[in-house]
């Protein structure tokens, strides 16, 4: 029922993309965002989705399981086209009334729309190939220059991390809470409302004691393992770059240099 | 008042990399009135089948048969048919969300459409029939101890008054004491109601005790549905899948092999009991 969520869930295969060091994962989406925000010309979605493509393809996640991730955000890219085909000025194609939709209304619809999708998609192909745990340890490492400013980093990348890995945990719980109280007869079917929100109530209330439950618990076993925040600690599986790590920084910079030059190539025109 | 599950076969996340076969090809019926215990591993497809059988998940192929209509045609009322066939999850005390004992209890029977009187009258039985205290009735579910959390949240699947009851490892994270109560409290539900059980567990002894009939999974296949005597009787079989026998079975067939003539096929400790006293003739 809920599990069509991926975001935050790994798939264990083996890849060239499972296999990079985390860090050029989280560069890599994050240069990838940037680059989506820099397209000014139509052209320039071209290398984006050849780019993403290629990427999803060596990443050996069956893109089936890639989409279902689009789902959660189906309305808001719906929401999102809509305002754009009929709020963007210009050229007149038809209109209904006082609804006008203009030649660049469906462009900016059809541009606003890919953009959200390979937004998800981009970031949806960090956490299929990277375990919450090489994640933290690839943010930790990048961001630790700023603990000279007394800036939590170990903090803050242990809470990402334990946020991360109760995602599908929680959703499990969550689906079998909705399933139990069907089963006590709960409709969540229903289509009016406000009956929908009320009907969440039965499923919010054990959630949110089974959320405090299972915090309390991993604080303990933490403690009881003697945790106590990031100084002095060392690691099992230190970070370290290797070959294609490079090679896939040098990827990841000519991708950007293409999104430049098509933007120039075609900006002028 | 009878299930019939016909041919049943489940599969979670199919077409995906996690495509699992959790039950296959799984046939066979309840009768009214019938204890019975259902018997397998972790993951060997018991808590998937019970969910297929009040029409929470949907099968692969076949279907479940309730009072002679398939549950998953798509005019059948499941909402009515959860109301008869009640499921009692793993670990229900999860489910409480009420300010008070009693409204929790109400949830179920109110969801029928039920008048008020009606809803209160069956969360007061429901609560009487588990053996919660009036005093308890308006405090707050998240004050009481484990053991009642659970009698509470089971008294909330009774309070629909359910023809065929099933519970997913009621027992499970209890002391024994607790164990042994809940285990009572099924007889006596079943005495009072006359419902069917259903006992989805891991202990050989509970079952022994109570189940008139075992159904046994292993590997999400059926591979028992007989009575315990005859289902125990497979010694090998049964600690070939993981699950052994109860433990006086195990006593009396070491005694058996030290060479006392004690009978081996008794399951329940009273019937042991008088086995080795009838062989020691002190009867």
């Amino acid at each position: 029922m809920l599990r069509d969520i991926t975001l935050g869930q790994y798939y264990k295969t083996e890849s060239v993309i499972h296999s990079l060091d985390p860090r050029v994962k989280v560069i890599g989406v994050f240069v990838y965002i940037i680059s989506l925000f820099m397209i000014k010309v139509s052209q320039g979605y071209i290398p984006a989705t050849v780019f993403l493509i290629l990427i999803i393809y060596m990443s050996k996640v069956p893109p089936g399981y890639m989409v279902r991730g689009l789902k959660p955000i189906l309305i808001l890219m719906i929401i999102t086209g809509l305002f754009n085909l009929f709020l963007t000025p210009g050229e007149e194609l038809v209109h209904f009334y006082s609804l006008r939709i203009t030649k660049e209304g469906v462009r900016m619809m059809i541009e606003m729309i890919l953009r959200l999708a390979y937004l998800i998609l981009g970031t949806s192909v960090m956490t299929l190939t990277t375990t919450p745990n090489q994640l933290t340890d690839a943010i930790e490492k990048l961001f630790s220059p700023l603990k000279i400013f007394r800036f939590p980093v170990h903090e803050i990348a242990m809470m990402m991390s334990i946020a991360l890995s109760f995602i599908p945990i929680l959703v499990d719980e969550t689906d079998r809470i909705m399933k139990a109280q069907m089963a006590r007869g709960a409709d969540f079917e229903n289509r009016n409302l406000i009956k929908k929100m009320k009907a969440m109530i039965p499923v919010l209330v054990p959630l949110f004691v089974s959320a405090f439950r299972r915090a309390n618990d991993l604080s303990l076993a933490m403690e009881a393992r003697c945790y106590r925040g990031g100084d002095g600690r060392t690691r099992m599986k230190p970070l370290r770059y290797k070959k294609r790590d490079v090679m896939a920084y040098i990827v990841l910079i000519l991708y950007i240099a293409v999104i430049i030059l098509t933007g120039k190539l075609f900006g002028q025109v | 008042m009878s299930i019939i599950v016909d041919h049943l076969s489940y599969v979670y996340g199919k077409s995906t990399a996690y495509e699992v076969r959790a039950v296959d090809d799984v046939s066979f019926c309840i009768n009214e009135g019938e204890y019975i215990g259902l018997l397998g591993q972790t993951g060997s497809g018991k808590s998937t089948l019970i969910q297929n059988l009040n029409g929470l998940l949907k099968p692969e192929e076949g279907s479940v048969y309730y009072d002679g209509a398939d549950i998953f045609d798509k005019e059948y009322d499941r909402k009515k048919l959860r109301s008869n066939v009640g499921l009692v999850f793993q670990y229900p005390e999860h489910q409480l969300f009420e300010a008070d004992v009693f409204s929790d209890v109400c949830f179920g029977p109110k969801n029928m459409g039920l008048t008020r009187t009606e809803v209160e009258l069956r969360a007061y039985e429901a609560l009487k029939m588990v053996g919660i205290r009036d005093e308890d009735f308006y405090i707050s579910p998240f004050d009481l101890s484990g053991g009642e959390k659970r009698r509470v949240a089971i008294a909330g699947v009774l309070a629909m008054k359910p023809k065929v009851l099933i519970l997913d490892e009621p027992s499970a994270g209890l002391d024994p004491g607790g164990r042994e109560d809940i285990l009572r409290l099924i007889d006596s539900i079943r005495q009072e109601t006359g419902m069917s059980i259903i006992l989805v567990s891991h202990s050989m002894d509970d079952v022994a005790e109570h189940a008139e009939r075992l159904l046994v999974m292993y590997k999400s296949h059926l591979i028992f549905d007989d009575t315990p005597v005859n289902v125990f009787s497979q010694y090998e079989t049964m600690n070939e899948i993981g699950l052994g026998v109860p433990q006086v079975m195990e006593v009396l067939t070491g005694l058996r092999n030290k060479g006392i003539p004690v009978r081996t096929d008794m399951i329940t400790l009273n019937e042991a009991k008088n086995e080795i006293l009838r062989v020691f003739g002190r009867c």
